[in-house]
């Protein structure tokens, strides 16, 4: 829509200095956008459907018609049950994040996961707990959208200032401190120095925290041995642990310190459960949550969509290998060109579509299930926290005159 | 292991318990061969997997099998019917779903947009409108996303005014319309603009639906009905259209853009599963979706209601709708949610990696530069359509990274030196160019070092996106 979309991109640019304090204040301060790309773990995207298929749709004829009944005069009144189903299963409760009465130093901790229904089948259940949103904290300069280094750039480099930030200026209820500096084809921090890290980002902020490592499945276990041990009893959730780690050590770590493990596999439920079971054998099922791999608004999230959606259906009809909370690497949806790339204007300013990308990839896997988010931009984020907000508090908040005339509305 | 069986069991068996031997026992068992497959069981399995028309089996429209035709044609309709809006080759199908859930088969007819034009538009806007909803367009892996429909509001009430606005938008589109109002008078002066243009009719609602179910039946039209947050009511207006006559129904249990979008998500999937998992036939139709309710939110500036309607239509496209009516026409909105909807409704039984080996773009000579990539299909696909647009002459070596994605694949160890050099010898790359250099994306950076000591090929790390391989190329090569 060429033509539309130049005539208001003129009044765009006027708009977008002008947004209102609530949502787009961020957005309007925005000038450039550009992501060489984040390096963060988007995790293996195994084969996990079924190969062949020509998908042919059928066309049906339908068959000789009804025969006509008289016409009714008023309405014929017919009942409306809804389907309600019961499930065998129920999502664990993971708490993440421990206070001082809890042997921890957190201000709060949080509780994901308790559910007894699909994500939001309000006719069913209310959701026991809101999802929990966790913002990226990089030890290291690393590479960022731009949209995002705008608000972060003077605390790049330096872990506790930027937790602070998260926490001080954009209300993070979490934050993940991603140890990138520990690979060993980066800096190779030595574990004791990722281990400091962690302990002042404990210090700085009292909210619960995510600690990540490097993908490197030795170099993390050395480093998550002393994380651990510095943030004894915090809860702290430990990203991630993966099939090719050394299970047992990983496990007995977060058993013998107090924290959780998050169980990360590529798309596949096989996966998935074969981690879990091997964990099951050192550690309580309240200390694991699992997170199959999120994939970026199109490049893959129907993948990553139905497989949470299978793992948390499966999970409700009884399946206890996948009773566990989900988590989603959400912040893999600025991998999609269209997220951070310029565009011919009809596409609109990527300062919008970049945060809208998140937003999107984000909201779909809520509707999966997803119980902890790992975000990245201040104005998907808030509108994430938003819906979810409206999503928990449940339905009868519909009224029907609100809608009655909206054909008429006035744009 | 299939686990979401134990959901179907405990329900009415839906169209994915179907057996072949189910379907097999109803056909003539004749071996015939004229639907093109080898045997009558190989047919009932692509039947049951929705891979071929029933009408293909010629001799079960014979007068014998017509009670088997019949059968069949009721154990394979789907749950939700199909509708159709519009006439001609425009013709938009909706609905039509036979699954609740997409991994139990696959979703069918993607959700159809459809942008409004109001009667009391400037008649140069409403023509921009209508045509920028025609010509939306953007190539998504190979594939044309576009707008499908004009919903064209009736905002004066003013039956004149509205015919004239349908006669403007025919006369500049072939899409289908939706016709908005709920006052009859002007449904059908609307109507009378477009007779044989099969719109929808937008909505019956509980105190004119006997006059919008005349409209649908004179003008053979489908009708929505408008029951907002009321299932009662909205089954009930189904069962009493569906009684007078009116067969194409459409729902719209309403959009609530705020508070209430818990009852949206609520009562869209309480239909949807009613009508999937207890066969219920009064809730087995298409449902309607209107985000551009967003627009009844008061905000400072424009760009609020496009964020919220951007993600209300996407929330809706997650969870069932098979049409909506959008108001924002700016790309920020309209991409992500189309995009969406092209990864909802991508068959979950397609294969996610493309065969390994070494593909030619254009004329490539012994010169030409030698690329490479991983053999996930989204990959692969993006890789090699920036390629082709590009027009440049060249080989692209895909590895088998059995599926990843580069940046995956690299963290995975499936994509690694040794892959690499691997690949390299078994497809031969060096008998196709005189020279010894191999791109390698700038996401696999790491692997540069060690591919060029066990290849023995020198290496140049590409951009970390492929939309700048031109670019990268005329800076880099030679």
């Amino acid at each position: 829509m060429k033509d539309l979309g130049e005539r208001e991109e003129e009044e765009r640019k006027k708009a977008l200095l002008k947004f209102s304090p609530e949502l787009f204040e961020i957005l309007s301060k925005l000038q450039e956008v550009e992501l060489e790309d984040v390096d963060l773990d988007v995790g293996d995207l195994e084969i996990w459907l079924q190969p062949s298929a020509v998908s042919a749709r059928p066309r049906v004829a339908a068959p000789s018609a009804v025969p006509k009944k008289a016409k009714p005069s008023t309405i014929i009144e017919v009942d409306f049950v809804p389907p309600v189903e019961t499930y065998s299963g129920k999502i664990v409760e993971v708490q993440l994040g421990a206070t001082k009465s809890e042997g921890g130093t957190r201000g709060k901790s949080v509780i994901v996961g308790g559910e007894r229904s699909p994500a939001y089948y309000l006719f069913e259940n209310q959701t026991p707990h809101p999802p929990v949103i966790t913002l990226d904290v990089f030890d290291m300069k690393v590479p960022l959208a731009k949209a995002v280094k705008m608000h972060v750039e003077e605390v790049v480099g330096d872990p506790v200032a930027w937790a602070k930030l998260a926490v001080d200026k954009f209300g993070a209820q979490m934050i993940t401190l991603h140890l990138v500096s520990i690979d060993p084809l980066l800096n190779d921090t030595p574990p004791k120095e990722a281990a400091l890290t962690v302990e002042k980002v404990l210090q700085a902020v009292d909210v619960p925290i995510v600690v990540g490592g490097c993908g490197d499945p030795v170099k993390d276990l050395a480093v998550f041995e002393k994380v651990a041990a510095v943030a004894e009893s915090e809860r702290v959730l430990l990203s991630s642990i993966t099939l090719d780690m050394d299970i047992e050590k990983s496990a007995m770590l977060a058993k013998k310190h107090g924290h959780v493990a998050l169980a990360f596999t590529s798309m596949d439920l096989n996966h998935a459960r074969e981690l879990n079971r091997k964990l099951y054998e050192f550690l309580p099922r309240e200390q694991i949550i699992m997170d199959t791999t999120t994939a970026a608004l199109g490049y893959g999230l129907d993948y990553a969509f139905t497989v949470m959606e299978r793992a948390r259906l499966a999970g409700l009809m009884g399946d206890p290998e996948l009773q566990h909370p989900l988590s989603s690497g959400t912040t893999n949806a600025w991998a999609a060109r269209e997220a951070w790339m310029k565009m011919a204007p009809e596409w609109g300013p990527r300062e919008l579509r970049g945060p809208i990308w998140e937003t999107v990839t984000a909201l779909t896997l809520m509707l999966a299930g997803v119980d902890v988010f790992m975000m990245m931009h201040p104005a998907a984020v808030k509108t994430v926290k938003d819906v979810s907000k409206k999503l928990t508090t449940g339905v009868t908040k519909g009224r029907s005159e609100q809608l009655s005339d909206w054909v008429t509305l006035k744009i | 292991m299939n686990d979401e069986g134990k959901i179907a069991m405990s329900e009415k068996a839906s169209v994915k318990e179907l057996s072949p031997i189910d379907v097999y026992m109803l056909l003539p068992k004749t071996n015939c061969k004229k639907c093109g497959l080898e045997n009558c069981m190989a047919y009932a399995t692509k039947l049951v997997n929705r891979e071929i028309a029933l009408e293909l089996c010629t001799p079960l429209l014979e007068k014998q099998f017509e009670k088997a035709y019949h059968e069949l044609w009721e154990m394979l309709k789907p749950p939700v019917k199909e509708v159709t809006i519009g006439a001609g080759d425009k013709a938009v199908k909706i609905g039509g779903k036979l699954v609740m859930y997409r991994h139990e088969l696959a979703y069918f007819n993607p959700t159809a947009f459809a942008i409004d034009v109001t009667d009391e538009m400037p008649e140069e806007e409403l023509v921009l409108r209508v045509k920028g909803t025609e010509g939306y367009s953007y190539t998504y892996i190979g594939k044309e996303l576009k707008l499908n429909m004009v919903a064209v509001r009736s905002t004066s009430n003013d039956p004149e005014k509205f015919k004239t606005a349908v006669k403007k938008t025919v006369e500049n589109t072939k899409l289908p319309l939706i016709l908005c109002s709920f006052k009859p008078e002007v449904v059908e002066a609307g109507l009378m603009a477009a007779p044989k243009a099969r719109p929808l009719i937008y909505a019956a609602n509980k105190d004119n639906w006997k006059d919008m179910a005349e409209l649908a039946l004179m003008y053979n039209c489908p009708l929505a009905v408008f029951a907002p947050n009321d299932l009662k009511l909205l089954k009930s207006l189904a069962k009493t259209l569906r009684d007078y006559g009116v067969e194409d129904l459409v729902l719209d249990p309403g959009t609530f853009p705020n508070d209430g979008l818990a009852d949206t998500v609520s009562n869209f999937t309480m239909i949807r599963r009613a009508a999937c998992k207890r066969g219920d036939e009064l809730l087995g139709f298409p449902l309607i979706g209107t985000p551009i309710t967003a627009w009844l939110e008061k905000a400072d500036v424009p760009e609020f209601n496009m964020w919220n309607e951007a993600y209300l239509a996407s929330v809706l496209i997650d969870r069932y709708a098979d049409v909506l009516i959008v108001h924002s026409t700016d790309g920020w909105v309209l991409l992500p949610t189309t995009i969406l909807r092209q990864n909802i409704y991508t068959d979950p039984r397609k294969p996610v990696a493309v065969e390994a080996g070494l593909k030619a773009f254009g004329q490539p000579n012994e010169n030409s530069p030698v690329m490479m990539t991983t053999n996930f299909a989204l990959t692969y696909y993006t890789v090699a359509s920036d390629i082709e647009s590009s027009g440049v002459n060249c080989y692209l070596m895909v590895v088998d990274t059995e599926g990843l994605a580069v940046d995956s694949s690299v963290a995975g160890r499936k994509l690694t030196a040794e892959k690499i050099a691997e690949t390299l010898k078994q497809f031969k790359v060096e008998e196709k160019v005189k020279h010894k250099k191999l791109i390698i994306p700038g996401k696999a950076a790491r692997l540069s070092g060690e591919t060029q000591e066990l290849s023995g090929w020198e290496v140049l790390v590409g951009p970390r996106d492929s939309s700048e391989i031109p670019k990268f190329l005329q800076e880099k090569w030679q």
